[in-house]
Formats: structure tokens, sequence, C-alpha cells
């Protein structure tokens, strides 16, 4: 799927973390910026969250920026999914726009 | 193993992945993941899909997990459902119920969804809120509405706004909706929550508030911060002094039931079968049995 928009999700908040989705031109590839204050322990482990959320929508060309503040894989894979939803513009069960 | 009681029931934002991982870190009997009112209407996507997620990879231990879903009228409610019940919590609990049919439709919409991840049907409680007068009105036929349907609730603030009153620290206003609610559970066989207490300083208020709750019937409360639960697990638990005459009643009841006697009179009172219940009651709130002593 080709990403549409710009879109965010998650916070700075301790536990979470916050996920900027930009679209990028074809071909491109995925581009991950990645934050954490784990990046030596977990960074693989947290990409590979990242890149099993991107696989689940079939993304190919994205760059996403994601601030890790100490998040479980399940919220790092929810904030992925949210804000490539968001940025597909396929939310579902929300105020209408 | 799950606690078969639910003194306390704490309301946990949804959206906030802190206090989710955390929810069965601090002994409360149920969670209550919300997607509701404590969740930003800009936010109820990720909060539904990080509620997803929480439910299927952490361990609650022996909390039991329910989320409470957005009104089935609202945009969000129907999706809610479709995250949620894939997921299997123990329990869903549905805001703002007026009439039974508003249950029945939410449960058959529950069913379709088990259907389609094929799921068995009847494994996830509801518990519905009654947060207006007309739900007051119509809780006896809510309450048995549905074999799913395990406990009731009260939601104080909404009761009281639809109301058009002011909620008082005695909860004047409130106390016909209770006692009605309470009753509506006692005659469907049900567990009967009640409101927050919203003053999380207040320990002593909460005591009086949850002493009232328990003198007429509910099973447990709501819970705002997780410093409230101790205070109502204490009002909640019995007595030494109850444990020590329920104890003594059901030995004596089943002894005399080993001999065919039903009614008899221990230390000059009668006992009979309702006597019993209520001991066996304490015993259950006790994690006491009887077979063990």
């Amino acid at each position: 799927m080709v990403i549409k928009q710009q879109a965010q999700a998650g916070t700075f908040e301790s536990s979470d973390m916050l996920v900027l989705v930009e679209p990028v031109s074809e071909g491109t590839g995925r581009v991950i910026e990645l934050h954490s204050p784990v990046m030596v322990q977990f960074g693989k482990s947290i990409k590979e969250e990242i890149n099993n959320a991107l696989d689940e929508y079939e993304i190919k060309d994205v760059r996403l920026i994601c601030n890790d503040k100490g998040a479980l894989s399940a919220t790092i894979s929810a904030r992925v999914e949210t804000a490539i939803r968001r940025a597909l513009q396929i939310q579902d069960g929300v105020l209408p726009s | 193993m799950k606690k078969n009681k639910r003194r306390t029931a704490l309301y946990i934002p949804g959206h906030n992945p802190a206090m989710v991982q955390q929810g069965g870190v601090y002994g409360a009997d149920t969670v209550l993941l919300d997607l509701e009112d404590s969740v930003a209407l800009s936010e109820k996507d990720a909060a539904r899909i990080l509620v997803r997620n929480m439910i299927r990879t952490v361990d609650f231990y022996n909390t039991e997990v329910t989320v409470r879903i957005n009104h089935i009228d609202t945009p969000f409610g129907i999706t809610d459902l479709e995250y949620i019940v894939p997921v299997k919590p123990e329990a869903i609990r549905l805001p703002k119920i007026e009439t039974k049919h508003d249950v029945i439709r939410v449960i058959e919409l529950i069913e379709k969804i088990e259907k389609k991840h094929g799921i068995p049907h009847g494994n996830i409680k509801i518990h519905p809120m009654i947060e207006t007068a007309i739900g007051v009105q119509n809780v006896f036929e809510i309450a048995g509405a549905h074999p799913c349907i395990d406990a009731i609730t009260i939601g104080g603030q909404d009761l009281t706004a639809d109301m058009g009153i002011v909620k008082t620290k005695d909860n004047a206003g409130l106390d016909y909706a209770r006692k009605a609610i309470v009753m509506a559970a006692k005659a469907n066989r049900i567990d009967a929550l009640d409101s927050v207490f919203a003053d999380v300083n207040d320990d002593e208020g909460l005591r009086i508030e949850t002493e009232y709750a328990k003198k007429i019937g509910f099973t447990g409360k709501a819970v705002i911060n997780p410093r409230q639960i101790d205070i109502i697990h204490d009002v909640f638990n019995p007595t030494d002094e109850e444990i020590r005459v329920a104890i003594k009643i059901v030995k004596a009841f089943n002894e005399n039931a080993a001999r065919g006697i039903g009614v008899f009179a221990l230390d000059g009172k009668m006992i009979d079968a309702p006597v019993v219940t209520r001991a066996q009651h304490v015993l259950n709130l006790a994690d006491i049995d009887i077979n063990d002593l």
C-alpha cells in the first residue's frame, strides 16, 4: 500500500513510542530512523517489530521516525499500526472528517 | 487462577501504555481497560489497537480483564467490538444501556464477530452500565436480558448529569437508582458494582461510601486510583469474627445435613438455608473451602 500523507501516533511519555510516518517517492524503500534509550540492547528487535507492522500493510516505501521511550513490543506494533493506518487514511471507528 | 470476586474494578485509560501494561500489579480484582470517556475523541483508534495488542501479550496475573467500549451508536462502538472481541477479554462493559434491546443488540454483534473468528459464544461476559434515568427504570429487564450478563453497574457521574442534579458526597440523588440496580442484580443472581469515588485524597469518604455500598448489597466498586484498592478490599473482606461464625454455621449445617436435618439451632439461633447461604458467601469472600479445614 502507498502512504498518502504524513501522520503520527503515540507520545513521548515513558513506556510509549512516538511514531511519525512520511510518504517518500516510489523505490526509496523503508527509511527507519529509530531513537531509543535501549538501542544497544534492543535496537534490532525494535526494528524487527516495526518492519513486521509495515509488512502487515505491505508498505514498501516510507520514512518512519520512531522515538522510543522504553515501549513494550505490543506498544511498538500498536503505535506503528496506528500511524500507518492514519497515513493510509484507512482508520476505522473514528470521527467523520 | 482468576479471582471469583469483584470487589474492585480499576479503570485504566486505554491509550496509556504505561498504565495498561501495569494493570495487573495493583491487586484489583478486575482491570477495566477503558476505550470510552478517558480516551480523547482523536485517540479512539490508537487506544483500541493498543488495548487489543496488550490483551494479546500482557499477563494480567489473576486479574479479570474487562474492556469498556464506546456506546454502540457512536462512530466508535462497533469498531471497538471488532478489535476487542477476537482477543477474548473476560468481560465487556457497555456504557449507557437503557433497554434490554440495547444490550441484546450488542450481544448479537459480539456473537457475529465470534462466529467470524471461530470463537465459541458465551465466554465473554457482559456488564451493562446504568447511567440514565430510563436505564434505571428498565434495570430489571436489562439485568436479566441474557445469560452472558453476570454483573451490572451504575455510572454515577453520567446518571446525575442525566437527572440534572449535582452529585453530592452522600449520593442522596442516586440512592433510589443504586438500590434499584442492586435489587435487579440480586433478582438475577449477578454481581452489582458501584460507581467510582472521585476524590482520591479523601480516604475516609471512600471508606464511608464503600461501607454503605456493601450494606445495601453491592458486591464491588469501581476504582480510579490504585491507592483506593486496599480500602475497598478492607471493607468488602469479611472480618475475623464473621469468618469464625460462618465456619461454625457451615460446619454445623454439613453435620446436620448428613443426618437429614435441614433446620437446626446453633448458639440459640435458628439456622436455615438462607443463613447457610450467607455464611457460605462469607467463606467464598475469604477464599476458604470448608473441606480444607
